[in-house]
């Protein structure tokens, strides 16, 4: 015995729904999706000129290519040049290696103490069963203090050259997204569906990664790399008004500036204790449990949380100039 | 262990803080923050040095629990820890010169980024300068190209944009032939610690197994570092990048960046391959030739140039082609002679660029050749700073030039085989070339201008009691001069004994 339901509500059961949008009744995109209609192209007489313009101001006045002889070389035996510096350069380094020792032998001069202290103590030693993560923050820490640092000040340059300052009108920030939506449709019922089911499985994946990079293949470079996609596919779909709930510059200064303090100092204390051979006082614990490996747990977390940062700040920023 | 030794280490880890605090703090806290740090580094290095003066030889410094061919470690002795102050001396001068100038040319609100930008180059600079690391070294090198593209474009105009592309291009080239260089080293050696690379590189050499990549390892190495730092054939990036940065980049990147790369250079040559290997192989001739062709043509560039910041960006060209001429030659004595030249090349730039500036400044902006008629009169400070400059980069005795053009032609004349007429030969060239395009600016900037002209163009005159902070660095950069070209043998002591301790 059937039930008999409303017109509404038969409307909106999801069979029907589905046979409308097969039979193109009902346009998912429609009232739902923003996206401007490309117009007819009609260029821009005044914008031309002025490019010419600046063309040949470059030109003529900054760079005086009529009169500048070796510019005027240059352009001439430029491309030329190219070749056959890289194809020098190629055959330079093709003879360099086939002299170079065989890969994989086991006389190889790479194969020594180095490497064999790291596979046999690594474990007792660092306290991590993955040998790379113990060596990059462990054995080897102040590189990779260095490298988080590079992470750190690239995000600095790219806010020099990006960061849009401008609070309000033409050429401010919310100006600039609200002209991103000419190249990519915003709410998009499709991505939203994906990203719905999608963002919360990776974002999942890459805190395991990080917190089980001392454990498995893995740690805070990857993980942090997958949270920040993540993050940058969440934005796509649902747009900066629902990102910024929780994720303003402010945020980001926070978490990128308490990561790195927390390492600078961690790794501080860890350097002075070293090298003056005093205990550290960070306990081991036991290989293969979560919480083991003395510090690299906790750096681990730090790098990844820089990493994730600094992806989505790049692509925050040449999106829309600002978070 | 004595507490001093500390010092590197703290010294690293210090800047390094410094630059991450510097990023949730306002523009005006961060500068001071920044010289504070500066201030400490520089006395803390003083002291290092004193201490290594007394007790002699270096030592290594372990960083972590692990001890050298698995952990990281960094090693200092009495040329490092003078290098570092040094440094530590030119840095503040260079940015208190360009304080001003840094609030006209860089949004406010940018300030902060400015700072880290500088705190973290410091403490690349001083990584560079301390490490036992070939790998350590790469690390900071990038932190050191990526400080510098910022400091070059953080004056947002279309030539420093550009200007900034063209740098990252040229010095990503560079970089990424030394780490090809570090990865193919590492294949040969199986070391990435200096010491251990040496001992594998002398028993290579002695067993005759992979000479050919050895050698060809060394020059990518070479190579890469010589364009990041501007080497004569690889400069077409550099008068723009210096050209049009302000002031205080300009300062910096002339006089420390470019510098950091050469002492690491100077680095692997005594540490990682040995003095005596390079000397066997044929690369300090190709980068005697090179440094001589740079000393000739740079000048003549110089000379062209027609603005007055791209003239002194020009001149870089040529000193680095003498710091390399020394290099070339292959002897204890050349390279002291262009360790000195090193330091009086940094004092020196740094200073021609702040002072220009002020001369442009009163010129209504100004920097052609040209309209600086007349502009010692209306910033006398700058006027005589950017004299003083001048004398030294010519040579003239009693600045530090003078110097090292000494120790340059005593190295020459002390060579054994036929380096030395080439040598004298362009030495003597370079400096007449550097007589005609310095002498010219210092002439027309003591021209008077005819006084309604002045009025018309809107030129203005600037006593030195409204300008405190930029008359204070200038008499400290010309103090640093003087003392570099007149007490120079105690300098010399350190740099000789640092070399000998060096290896």
């Amino acid at each position: 015995m059937s039930r008999k339901i409303s017109e509404e509500e038969y409307k909106r059961q999801r069979l029907v729904r589905m046979k409308r949008w097969l039979s193109g009744e009902k346009d998912l995109y429609l009232d739902n999706m923003e996206v401007i209609p490309y117009g007819e192209y009609k260029p821009d007489k005044k914008q031309i000129k002025r490019y010419a313009h600046d063309l040949d101001e470059m030109m003529t006045r900054t760079y005086d290519t009529e009169h500048n002889r070796v510019y005027r070389f240059f352009q001439r035996f430029y491309k030329m040049a190219a070749i056959l510096c890289c194809i020098a350069l190629i055959f330079i380094l093709i003879v360099e290696v086939s002299y170079l020792p065989p890969v994989g032998s086991a006389s190889n001069p790479a194969s020594n103490e180095v490497a064999a202290k790291y596979i046999e103590d690594g474990l007792q030693d660092t306290g991590a069963v993955n040998i790379v993560t113990g060596m990059i923050l462990d054995y080897r820490a102040f590189d990779t203090f260095g490298e988080s640092n590079v992470l750190f000040i690239a995000t600095c340059t790219v806010l020099i050259l990006m960061r849009n300052d401008k609070k309000k009108g033409k050429g401010s920030a919310e100006d600039e997204e609200r002209r991103d939506s000419f190249y990519e449709p915003k709410k998009d019922a499709i991505l939203q569906m994906g990203a719905r089911i999608l963002v919360p499985v990776i974002m999942l994946f890459g805190i395991y990664i990080i917190l089980n990079g001392h454990l498995s293949p893995g740690g805070g470079f990857s993980g942090g790399a997958i949270i920040g996609a993540g993050l940058i596919l969440y934005l796509n779909a649902f747009g900066f008004e629902k990102t910024e709930r929780f994720f303003t510059e402010k945020t980001y200064k926070v978490i990128s500036f308490g990561a790195l303090l927390f390492y600078c100092l961690a790794k501080s204390y860890s350097f002075y204790t070293g090298a003056h051979h005093l205990e550290s006082g960070i306990p081991l614990g036991t290989p293969g449990a979560i919480i083991s490996s003395g510090l690299i747990l906790p750096l681990n977390i730090c790098v990844g949380l820089v990493v994730a940062c600094t992806m989505y700040a790049f692509f925050a920023l040449f999106r829309k100039g600002g978070f | 262990m004595a507490f001093v030794q500390n010092v590197p280490f703290f010294s690293i880890m210090l800047s390094m803080f410094s630059g991450i605090v510097s990023s949730v703090l306002p523009g005006k806290a961060a500068k001071r923050l920044n010289t504070a740090v500066i201030l400490m580094i520089g006395t803390a290095s003083a002291w290092l040095l004193a201490w290594l003066m007394q007790t002699g030889g270096s030592y290594t410094f372990m960083m972590g629990h692990f001890p050298a061919p698995w952990g990281n470690e960094i090693r200092a002795g009495a040329l490092e820890a003078g290098m570092a102050l040094f440094f530590c001396i030119i840095m503040l001068l260079s940015l208190l010169g360009g304080r001003k100038k840094l609030f006209d040319e860089v949004e406010l609100t940018k300030h902060n980024i400015y700072y880290i930008l500088t705190d973290l180059l410091l403490s690349s600079l001083l990584a560079l300068v301390y490490t036992n690391d070939l790998f350590t070294a790469y690390v900071f090198v990038e932190i050191n190209t990526i400080a510098a593209c910022g400091l070059i474009m953080i004056r947002q105009n279309g030539r420093t944009i550009e200007a900034a592309v063209r740098y990252m291009i040229m010095s990503l080239l560079g970089s990424g032939l030394l780490l090809m260089g570090i990865c193919m080293l590492y294949d040969l050696t199986g070391h990435l610690l200096m010491s251990n690379i040496k001992e594998s590189v002398t028993s290579i050499m002695a067993a005759g197994t992979y000479q050919i990549p050895l050698t060809i390892t060394i020059g990518l190495v070479t190579v890469g570092l010589a364009i990041k730092s501007a080497l004569f054939p690889f400069h077409a990036w550099l008068p723009d990048a210096y050209g049009y940065s302000t002031v205080s980049s300009a300062a910096m990147l002339s006089s420390l960046v470019s510098k950091g790369y050469i002492f690491l250079l100077i680095k692997i040559f005594y540490r990682v391959v040995g003095f005596d290997i390079i000397c066997e192989s044929k690369i300090p001739n190709v980068l005697f030739l090179f440094g001589l062709c740079g000393m000739v043509f740079g000048s003549i560039s110089a000379i062209w140039e027609k603005d007055i910041r791209r003239m002194i960006a020009f001149s870089s060209v040529a000193q680095i082609g003498y710091i390399y001429m020394g290099f070339g030659l292959g002897t204890t004595e050349g390279m002291v002679a262009s360790i000195f030249h090193i330091l009086s090349h940094a004092a020196t730039k740094s200073l021609l660029f702040v002072a220009a500036i002020g001369l442009t400044d009163v010129s209504a902006g100004s920097r052609s050749f040209f309209n600086l008629t007349g502009s010692a009169y209306r910033n006398k400070v700058a006027g005589v700073g950017f004299a003083v400059g001048a004398m030294s980069m010519v040579g003239i005795p009693l600045f530090s030039g003078f110097v090292s053009k000494l120790l340059f032609a005593e190295a020459a004349v002390l060579h054994p085989t036929h380096k030395m007429m080439p040598t004298l030969i362009v030495l003597a060239v370079s400096t007449i070339l550097n007589a005609i395009y310095f002498m010219k600016t210092v002439v027309r900037i003591y021209v008077p201008e005819k006084p309604e002209l002045e009025l018309e163009m809107g030129y203005f005159r600037v006593q030195a009691g409204q300008q405190r902070l930029y008359t204070f660095t200038i008499i400290l950069f010309i103090i640093i001069n003087l003392v570099l070209g007149m007490m120079s043998e105690p300098i010399l002591n350190i740099i000789e004994t640092g070399l000998v301790h060096f290896t």
